[in-house]
């Protein structure tokens, strides 16, 4: 009892009684114990924290951590905590959803939840696929997918999140991997601390309908040449002996080899750069295709500005301020009245 | 000579005109001016379906009724007295509701040969110069020129003038009926506070037009309505919409939570989302979600975090919301929808009322999905059933509809408002530590009445999952076993049909306790059903009225009220809603009496109905 109530944690007491029903070798494992490792780092108390899902295979996740959560309907987390957060804003919310939660079904709230900068976390588990519906192609999936309903291959141009959400003005936007722990924990962290809406997309191997999806940029043999490691106030260095380099040319990154240039030279990272952020989102090609720029992980964007819930606050002090704390008596009494004796 | 003047007990007068005429802005002061005289009153303004249709078409006149008297008043009036019209389409459009020798009062500005092209006047004569008006009283007044003419002088250009123009005709009216300018005065003069030039102006027209009806010879009767008998107390004039956010308000107050309002506009539930937004003092959030469903899904996370989630639309909103409604009721929250309904089904007639909601309220959901419902009978009984609303979501933790209309939301009655220390306060019921059993919480615990706690994230020890998954009673774990499904399914059930033991016993609204017909209605259709009511048993037929408001669960002592009777009639604004549910509920052969036009009842089509069947149960 006084374990339980004593508020501060361990990974190890963040794990429900709940038989964890992912398939096995699921991406999904790998980001849960990342984020039960996370969490007791940031100091916040377990019952202050909040995980709200849509429906998906990575929407199950409330159910496996021993906070408070809600496992809601699908694709309307993104409102479920804004109304949470609008009247706890105290509370630490995290928002686990999939690309098709949030980026089909939930599309709309997603934008709008980036827009309002509610400050929670999204955790967007991308596996390209849709999983729990057992195998039909995602917002996500390349053009031309072959799957249970696109036989003849997907028409559906995929949508890019990152590119997606920094044009909903998203104030935080990162990628991460699920075979990357270490990066994913810094991701987290740095997820958490920020104050607005943390976006972070994370790569998640669906290893039964879509196995590998991003295996060149989580083997060993690929990953070097196929993934830029973004860092604030670093140059933009990738390859198997960081031999290559990005330059900006004019607006257009180009890949240089290190032989014949400086790190001076290159793209020094900048997260507080809006501009270069959303040139970086773009680099959404297939790196393994000659020429193609890398797939960049990290934090791509942040920005500090006003979150919804501060306002609304705020908006509720002026109006105390203004016309005193509300007096029912005088509300229903109205401005004009008569009185029948 | 002045003009003599004739008491009457009740007066019918609807103002017509294009809706950038100020119609309704003349209408309410009208109403307002007499409600603080202290006459019973009932109003019901008809807006166009267009925001500006062209300007004097049939399709852009907008209306508002009002219906005043000495006597108690429960409906807008079946036909008017008087009609105030400010060019020939709004003529045209309302001359059959008007009483064979009733008062025309006409703007003539509003009658020359555009207008009535405009209003397809195919002979091209006024019908004001054509004979044909020849069974009324008309007063032609040439409103837009004598407005000019008393501003000539104002410095004001001839759109702002022109814009005046209503002042006159409210002006002629108020001396027409005998009512003082007082109210309209100080309304002007808040209204224009930071535009002195044009409470000046609009004061020196409302005079004009009042002056004008005492020096012309106009008119040689003027009417007056003396003060209605009603309840000893303080009053003010109160319509649907602004009742129910006040209802909300109260009830968070009585309750101690904080109001969420999660909503998305759309007529004609809009001006309830208009209202609390203005009282942000009391703490209320409102929140303009992206679409219908955010704004029920914030409510719900309003609700989780424990606060008092509300949202409202009108029907092509709730039937987005469905889906969120079932979650609220799997997480056994308390959720408040409220459903201004308006004519359907898809878009349907977004102007006009109708109470066609109702089974979607009862039943529009996935799976076995129980959802209590309430509904008001008036305008001010909005407030009291909002409140309603509110209380039973909070004690049952579960959705509650509460059904309004467009009828009833811009319609508008005089209001004996409570204070705050009359209306009952209730409590959520919050999960302590204390209630860990060896360090768990079970928050599918439920008491006596099937209720589970409030837990609210934030409280130390509680920490628990929830979510629209079928679960395991008392835990809360997800479960697919087929006896606790179906465990599960009666217990949301019974849980439901508990509110009834909640709820007043439905009581007998006007006539004896047993006889020959029960007129039983629901909604807005509460007034047309007690004038109708109240003439036939002065008339001696055995003839009485109940009215519900608790629809789901129905008060427990429902089925033995409508067993007391030989036949009950059901007149509903839909094709047989409510008697569909009597029907199935008790196998009573309940008979309906069904209008969907998009406008109310009028007395004489009850009368009519239950006349008829009198007559059958005599046969
Ligand atoms: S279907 Fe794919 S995403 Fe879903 S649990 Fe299995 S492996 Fe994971």
């Amino acid at each position: 009892m006084a374990e339980v109530l004593n508020g501060a944690m361990t990974a190890k007491e963040l794990e429900t009684d709940q038989e964890v029903r992912w398939c096995p070798g699921c991406g999904d494992y790998s980001i849960l114990k990342q984020v039960q490792k996370v969490i007791p780092e940031l100091g916040i108390k377990r019952e202050d924290i909040v995980f709200i899902s849509g429906i998906g295979c990575s929407s199950r996740f409330p159910y496996y951590m021993n906070t408070y959560g809600m496992h809601s309907i699908h694709g309307r987390a993104p409102a479920v905590v804004s109304g949470l957060k609008s009247t706890n804003p105290d509370l630490s919310v995290w928002m686990i959803t999939g690309d098709g939660d949030a980026l089909s079904i939930g599309g709309n709230h997603l934008i709008h939840l980036l827009r309002r900068n509610f400050d929670i976390n999204v955790l967007l588990f991308n596996n390209q696929i849709y999983g729990l519906t057992k195998g039909q192609y995602s917002p996500t999936s390349e053009e031309g997918k072959h799957t249970k309903s696109t036989p003849m291959g997907s028409l559906d141009h995929p949508f890019n999140p990152a590119a997606l959400c920094l044009g909903a003005d998203s104030t935080f936007f990162a990628r991460s991997m699920d075979r990357d722990p270490v990066h994913m924990r810094d991701v987290l962290l740095r997820a958490s601390q920020h104050k607005g809406t943390s976006m972070v997309e994370i790569y998640q191997n669906c290893n039964v309908f879509n196995d590998g999806a991003f295996f060149g940029f989580t083997d060993k043999e690929t990953k070097k040449q196929q993934t830029l490691f973004v860092e604030h106030g670093k140059p933009m260095i990738f390859g198997e002996n960081n031999e290559f380099g990005i330059k900006l040319d004019g607006f257009t990154p180009v890949i240089v080899n290190m032989d014949s240039a400086s790190a001076d030279d290159l793209w020094i990272h900048d997260e507080k750069d809006r501009g270069k952020a959303n040139i970086l989102a773009r680099f959404y090609g297939n790196p393994a295709s000659e020429g193609e720029l890398p797939r960049p992980f990290g934090i791509f964007y942040s920005e500090d500005r006003a979150c919804y819930e501060d306002l609304l606050v705020k908006q509720v002090e002026t109006a105390k301020e203004k016309f005193g704390d509300g007096d029912l008596n005088a509300l229903l009494r109205g401005k004009n009245t008569w009185t029948i004796s | 000579m002045s003009a003599t003047l004739e008491t009457t007990k009740e007066i019918t007068i609807l103002f017509a005109g294009d809706s950038g005429d100020g119609i309704q802005l003349t209408g309410t002061q009208f109403t307002d001016t007499n409600a603080l005289f202290g006459n019973d009153l009932s109003t019901f303004p008809n807006f166009p379906a267009e925001i500006r249709a062209p300007q004097g078409t049939l399709a852009g006149v907008s209306g508002f009724q009002l219906h005043f008297g000495s006597i108690e008043i429960f409906t807008p009036g079946d036909e008017c007295d008087a009609l105030v019209v400010m060019n020939v389409a709004a003529l045209k459009a309302n001359l059959k509701s008007l009483k064979k020798g009733g008062i025309i009062i006409a703007n003539t500005d509003g009658f020359d040969a555009k207008n009535l092209r405009l209003a397809k006047v195919e002979s091209g004569v006024s019908p004001l110069e054509d004979g044909s008006l020849s069974n009324y009283k008309v007063f032609p007044i040439e409103v837009t020129k004598l407005t000019r003419e008393c501003l000539k002088d104002s410095g004001l250009g001839t759109k702002d003038i022109d814009r005046t123009k209503n002042m006159f005709v409210l002006g002629f009216v108020l001396w027409m009926f005998d009512r003082n300018m007082d109210h309209t005065v100080d309304f002007l003069k808040e209204k224009f506070k930071k535009k002195p030039e044009l409470v000046e102006a609009n004061t020196k027209v409302l005079k004009a037009g009042y002056h004008y009806g005492d020096t012309t010879e106009t008119a040689t009767t003027r009417f007056s309505v003396d003060k209605a008998e009603m309840p000893k107390g303080t009053y003010r004039n109160m319509m649907g919409n602004q009742a129910t956010a006040l209802g909300l308000i109260a009830a968070a107050r009585r309750s101690g939570l904080e109001l969420f309002y999660g909503s998305y506009p759309i007529t004609p539930a809009s001006d309830v989302l208009h209202e609390l937004a203005k009282h942000k003092n009391f703490g209320v959030k409102t929140f303009q979600a992206e679409d219908e469903i955010a704004a029920v899904a914030s409510a719900i996370g309003a609700s989780f975090g424990g606060a008092l989630g509300v949202t409202a639309s009108s029907g092509p909103g709730i039937a987005l919301k469905g889906e969120a409604i079932g979650l609220a009721l799997m997480l056994e929250l308390p959720l408040v929808i409220v459903n201004v309904q308006r004519g359907g089904p898809s878009t349907g007639l977004p102007t006009k009322t109708e109470q066609a909601d109702l089974l979607q309220a009862v039943y529009g959901r996935n799976g076995e999905a129980p959802v209590a419902v309430v509904a008001a009978a008036t305008p001010a009984d909005c407030f009291n059933m909002a409140f309603e609303a509110c209380r039973l979501a909070v004690q049952h933790m579960t959705p509650v509809f509460f059904l309004s209309d467009g009828y009833l939301a811009n319609g508008a009655e005089p209001w004996k408002f409570p204070t705050e220390d009359e209306l009952p306060s209730f409590k959520g019921n919050f999960a302590t530590p204390s209630d860990l059993k060896d360090g768990e919480y079970l928050p599918y615990e439920r008491d006596e009445n099937l209720v589970r706690k409030w837990a609210i994230p934030g409280t130390l020890g509680l920490e628990h999952r929830v979510g629209g998954i079928e679960k395991q009673d008392g835990t809360g774990n997800i479960s697919y076993d087929p006896d606790n499904h179906q465990h599960m399914v009666n217990t949301r059930a019974q849980k439901v049909a508990n509110i009834a033991k909640n709820v007043p016993l439905q009581d007998i609204e006007l006539g004896a306790k047993t006889g020959k017909v029960l007129v039983l209605g629901w909604g807005s259709t509460y007034g047309a059903i007690k004038a109708a009511v109240k003439d036939l048993t002065e008339e001696g037929h055995s003839v009485s009225h109940a009215h519900v408001r608790y629809l789901f669960p129905f008060p427990q002592n429902f089925e033995e009220v409508l067993r007391s009777f030989d036949t009950v009639l059901i007149p509903e604004m839909n094709m047989g809603q409510l008697r569909m549910m009597i029907r199935s509920e008790f196998l009573i052969p309940a008979v309906g009496l069904n209008k969907v036009k998009g406008i109310p009842f009028t007395k004489g089509e009850i009368k009519d109905k239950v006349l008829e069947l009198l007559d059958q149960l005599i046969k």
